[in-house]
C-alpha cells in the first residue's frame, strides 16, 4: 500500500536489478564457501559506492548526495531481500550518521572517502551478548590535553580490517565518541565470523592515549551524537530485515503453489493459506511502520525515536515469523543448504540482536508511556 | 492563493458562523449520533440546526453530486472540509446506513429515478436506512441467502428473515437480498431490494448480546409486496453490488474510531490498577510483555492505517486489501479490548451483568468478540487475501 515518487521508484528497481545481478544470494553462498576474512566482497563495496549508494547519508559538502533515509531504507530493503554483504550499515550508515552529526574536520575528511568507497569505518558500541548503551563500561580518563582509553567491545559489526573505528565510552557521566586507528598497538582485534558469514569483530583497546582531536564531537553532545546514530541505524537495519521478510515469504508462496502432495498444490490447503495471509499482513503494516520511521527521521519529527525504536522491534517479530515458517513449509527441503531459506533465517536471526533486539526497544517505549 | 485556499477559507468561515458552539465537541456516547430518519427526536436545537444547515450546502455528503442532495466536491475540497471541521472539533452532523452503504451503491448501479428518489433523502437525513444481507443461515456463506422474492408481474411477494439487522426496529426503508430467481445459479439468483419497513408483514425484533442490549435485530418478511422498480440495477446482479458494498464495510468498521481507536484506557488502567515497581516499570512484567507487544503493534497499525488512506486518496482502490485492514484492525481490537480488562482485573468485572452499558470495559471487551464475525469474519478475511492477494490457489 506504499506510495513512490518516481525518483524512489527508479532508485528501488535500480537498486533491485543491481544487486539481483552483482550481490544476490549466490554471491554470499561464495563469500561463505571462500571464507573470506572481511566478510564482504572489496570489489563489490566499490561498485556498490559507485552507483552512489554510500554517500545517500552524507551531506553534499562532505562527498555526499543527500538522499535521506527514506530512499537508503528502499536500498536496504533490496539489500535485505538479496542478502547483500557489505559494510552499508556500518560504514554508510552509523559511521556516516555520526560523522554528519559531529559535523568539523572528521566529516570533510573521512565522509568523501565513505562516498567513494575506500574506506570502512565501524561502530564499536556493544560489549555483551546484547546491545545496551546504557550500560557502556568502556572509559576514557581525561588525561592532559587528552584522554586514555580503554575498552573491550563484542560485535564490532565489519570491525575486522576496518580503516577507523568509532569507539563509544564514557567519560564520567558524558559520553564520548573517539575516532581510532585500529593499527594502534594498544588495539586488539580479533576477527569473529559470524553465523551469517559476515565479520563482527572483537576488539580490545588497552591504554590507548588519544588526542582532543579525535573526539567525533564535543564530550557534552556525544550522547545526542550516538542517538540519532543509532535512531538512523535501527530504521535502516529494519529495512534490511523487512527485505528478508518480505523475499521468504514471496519465495513461500510460489513454493505453495509449486509443491504438489496428495495429487494438488500444498497451497490449495486452508492450513497453510490462513498462515500465509496472516503473515502477508503482519509484513505489510510494518512496511507502513518502517516507511513511516524512516520519513520521521527525514522530516527531524520528535516521533522518529519512538517509531525507529518499533519499526525495529516490529520486523524482528515478524521476520522470525517469516523465516520460521518458511522453512517449515518448504518442509524437509528447508532444511537443507542447498536451498535458500536457510541463509535468510541465518541473517534474520543476526540482524534481530544488531542494535537491539524487540524486547530491548519494547521496554524503552513502554518506560516512555509512563509503565 | 489559489482556489483550493479561497475553498478553504471561505469553508473555515462558514463554519465559524454555522456550527453550534453544542456540535463542537467529541462524540463520547451513541446518543451524541445524529441518525435522523422519520421517527427521530434531535437530542438539542443546535443538533437540528446543525444538520438543517449541512444539509442544505450538501454537506453531510459532501463528494455525492448535487443533483442527488451531495456537496459535488472533489477529493481536495472534501478533504479540506473534513480538515477544518477537525480544526473546530465539530461533530458530523449525519451518520447512516444510507450515506456508508445504500449511497455508494445507488451512485455505482441506480438508475436516475432511484437516486433522485432516494439520495436526496439520505443527504437530508430523512429517511433512515438498514441492511438486510445476513440470514440465520448465511453468516460466511452469504450467497446462499434464501429469502425469497416471488414474481408476482409488477411486484415481488418477499418471504423470510433476516439476522443482525442492525437498527431495524428504528430504520424507515431496508436494502435487502432476496433471492428472486430461483432457477439461476446461487450467485446469479439473488437481487438487491429496496423496500419501505412500514409495509406490510415486516416486524422486527431486538437481539440481546453476551455484552448487553444492541442494536442489532431479527428481522421478518411475511408476503412483503415489492413493486417491481425497486430492484437496484438488473434482477439477479444483487450479488455483485453486495460485494461492491462489503469492500465499503470493510473499509468503514477498519476504519472507524469505533473499532481501531485510542488504546480504550489500556495504558492508563494497567497504572491505576496495578502499579509500578521501583525501576518504575509496571510492577505484572508478564502482563507488561503483553502489552509491549500490543504497543508496537498499535502503532504499526496507525501507520498501516494512515498509508491507506493516502493510498486510497491517490485514487487506487483498496479492493481485496480493504480485507487486510478489517482483519488487522479487528483482531488488534480483540486484543486490546481483553488486554484492558486483565489489567483491571477484578475492577473491570464488578458491577450486575444488565448495567454492562456503552463504556464499561467488561461490556466493551465482550463486545469487541464480534468485531472479527462481523462484516466478514476474520477467517473469511484470510481466505480473501489468499486468493486475491497471494493468488493461491483454491477449492471454489
Amino acid at each position: 500500500m506504499e506510495l513512490f515518487s518516481s525518483e524512489e521508484t527508479l532508485l528501488k528497481d535500480s537498486a533491485s536489478g543491481f544487486m539481483a545481478e552483482n550481490a544476490s544470494v549466490q554471491a554470499l553462498r561464495d563469500l561463505r564457501d571462500q571464507k573470506e576474512a572481511l566478510g564482504f566482497n572489496q570489489e563489490l563495496h566499490k561498485t556498490l559506492a559507485e552507483m552512489g549508494w554510500f554517500g545517500m547519508l552524507l551531506p553534499e559538502n562532505a562527498g555526499g548526495y543527500d538522499f535521506g533515509h527514506r530512499a537508503a531504507g528502499l536500498v536496504a530493503e533490496e539489500m535485505g531481500r538479496n542478502l547483500t554483504a557489505s559494510p552499508f550499515l556500518s560504514t554508510a550508515v552509523l559511521s556516516a550518521i555520526a560523522l554528519r552529526q559531529s559535523g568539523g574536520d572528521h566529516l570533510s575528511e573521512w565522509g568523501p572517502k565513505i562516498a567513494a568507497g575506500e574506506a570502512v569505518i565501524a561502530l564499536a558500541i556493544d560489549e555483551g551478548a546484547k546491545h545496551n548503551p546504557s550500560r557502556i563500561k568502556a572509559t576514557a580518563e581525561p588525561d592532559g590535553n587528552g584522554f586514555i582509553l580503554n575498552a573491550r567491545k563484542r560485535a564490532v559489526f565489519d570491525g575486522y580490517n576496518a580503516d577507523r573505528l568509532i569507539v563509544v565510552a564514557k567519560t564520567g557521566e558524558d559520553t564520548g565518541l573517539f575516532l581510532v586507528d585500529p593499527s594502534a598497538a594498544e588495539v586488539a582485534v580479533e576477527r569473529n565470523a559470524m553465523l551469517d558469514s559476515r565479520n563482527a569483530a572483537n576488539i580490545q583497546i588497552t591504554n590507548l592515549h588519544l588526542d582532543g582531536k579525535d573526539l567525533l564531537c564535543p564530550l557534552d553532545k556525544g550522547a545526542a551524537v550516538l542517538e540519532a546514530t543509532l535512531r538512523s541505524g535501527r530504521a535502516i537495519a529494519a529495512s534490511e530485515q523487512l527485505g528478508v521478510a518480505k523475499e521468504v515469504a514471496e519465495r513461500t508462496t510460489e513454493y505453495l503453489n509449486e509443491r504438489k502432495q496428495f495429487g494438488v498444490p500444498i497451497g490449495m490447503f486452508q492450513a497453510l493459506q490462513h498462515r500465509m495471509a496472516d503473515l502477508y499482513c503482519q509484513i505489510e503494516q510494518t512496511a507502513s511502520l518502517i516507511s513511516s520511521a524512516l520519513r520521521a527521521i527525514d522530516t527531524t519529527s520528535d516521533k522518529a525515536e519512538a517509531l525507529s525504536r518499533a519499526a525495529k522491534a516490529k520486523v524482528a517479530k515478524v521476520s522470525r515469523v517469516a523465516t520460521e515458517e518458511a522453512v517449515q513449509m518448504h518442509g524437509g527441503i528447508g532444511m537443507t543448504d542447498e536451498v535458500d531459506v536457510g541463509l535468510f533465517m541465518k541473517h534474520d536471526r543476526v540482524l534481530t540482536e544488531m542494535l537491539g533486539d524487540s524486547a530491548h526497544h519494547i521496554d524503552f517505549l513502554l518506560k516512555t508511556r509512563g509503565l | 492563493m489559489t482556489s483550493l485556499d479561497d475553498f478553504r477559507m471561505e469553508t473555515r468561515a462558514w463554519l465559524e458562523e454555522n456550527c453550534p458552539q453544542d456540535m463542537r465537541k467529541t462524540v463520547t456516547t451513541e446518543s451524541d449520533i445524529c441518525w435522523g430518519g422519520r421517527n427521530w427526536t434531535f437530542k438539542s436545537e443546535a443538533q437540528q440546526q446543525w444538520l438543517e444547515r449541512m444539509a442544505e450546502r450538501g454537506w453531510t455528503v459532501p463528494s455525492w453530486p448535487k443533483e442527488y442532495g451531495g456537496g459535488g466536491l472533489n477529493g481536495d475540497e472534501a478533504k479540506i472540509l473534513k480538515e477544518e471541521m477537525t480544526r473546530i472539533n465539530a461533530m458530523s452532523p449525519l451518520e447512516s446506513f444510507g450515506i456508508w452503504m445504500l449511497g455508494p451503491a445507488l451512485l455505482k448501479y441506480g438508475s436516475h429515478e432511484q437516486k433522485l428518489q432516494h439520495l436526496p433523502k439520505i443527504a437530508r437525513g430523512e429517511i433512515r436506512w438498514c441492511q438486510g444481507y445476513s440470514e440465520p443461515g448465511s453468516g460466511s456463506d452469504l450467497a446462499s441467502v434464501q429469502t425469497k422474492g416471488v414474481d408476482m408481474g409488477d411486484h415481488f411477494l418477499v418471504s423470510g428473515q433476516k439476522i443482525w439487522t442492525s437498527y431495524a426496529d428504528q430504520a424507515d426503508w431496508i436494502f435487502a437480498l432476496v433471492r428472486t430467481e430461483p432457477d439461476a445459479k446461487k450467485h446469479k439468483g439473488i437481487s438487491f431490494l429496496l423496500f419501505d419497513m412500514t409495509s406490510e408483514g415486516v416486524s422486527t425484533k431486538p437481539i440481546r448480546l453476551i455484552s448487553g442490549s444492541s442494536p442489532f435485530c431479527e428481522t421478518f418478511f411475511d408476503e412483503v409486496k415489492v413493486p417491481m422498480e425497486n430492484v437496484v440495477d438488473e434482477r439477479g446482479n444483487g450479488w455483485t453490488i453486495a460485494k461492491y458494498l462489503l469492500t465499503h464495510e470493510r473499509e468503514m468498521v477498519s476504519n472507524l474510531d469505533a473499532i481501531f481507536g485510542g488504546s480504550a484506557g489500556l495504558y492508563e488502567t494497567a497504572i491505576d490498577s496495578i502499579g509500578l515497581d521501583e525501576t518504575g516499570r509496571l510492577d505484572d512484567p508478564l502482563l507488561r510483555a503483553d502489552i509491549g507487544e500490543f504497543l508496537i503493534d498499535e502503532m504499526a497499525l496507525t501507520a498501516h492505517l494512515a498509508a491507506a488512506k493516502d493510498f486510497h486518496r491517490a485514487g487506487n482502490q483498496l479492493g481485496a486489501r480493504s480485507a487486510e485492514l478489517k482483519y488487522l484492525g479487528t483482531e488488534l481490537n480483540k486484543r486490546r479490548q481483553s488486554l484492558v480488562v486483565q489489567a483491571g482485573g477484578l475492577e473491570a468485572l464488578s458491577g450486575p451483568e444488565e448495567n454492562n452499558g456503552i463504556g464499561n470495559q467488561s461490556a466493551s471487551w465482550l463486545r469487541s468478540k464480534g468485531n472479527s464475525i462481523e462484516g466478514g469474519t476474520s477467517e473469511i478475511m484470510l481466505s480473501i487475501i489468499s486468493k486475491a492477494v497471494l493468488r493461491l490457489p483454491s477449492l471454489g
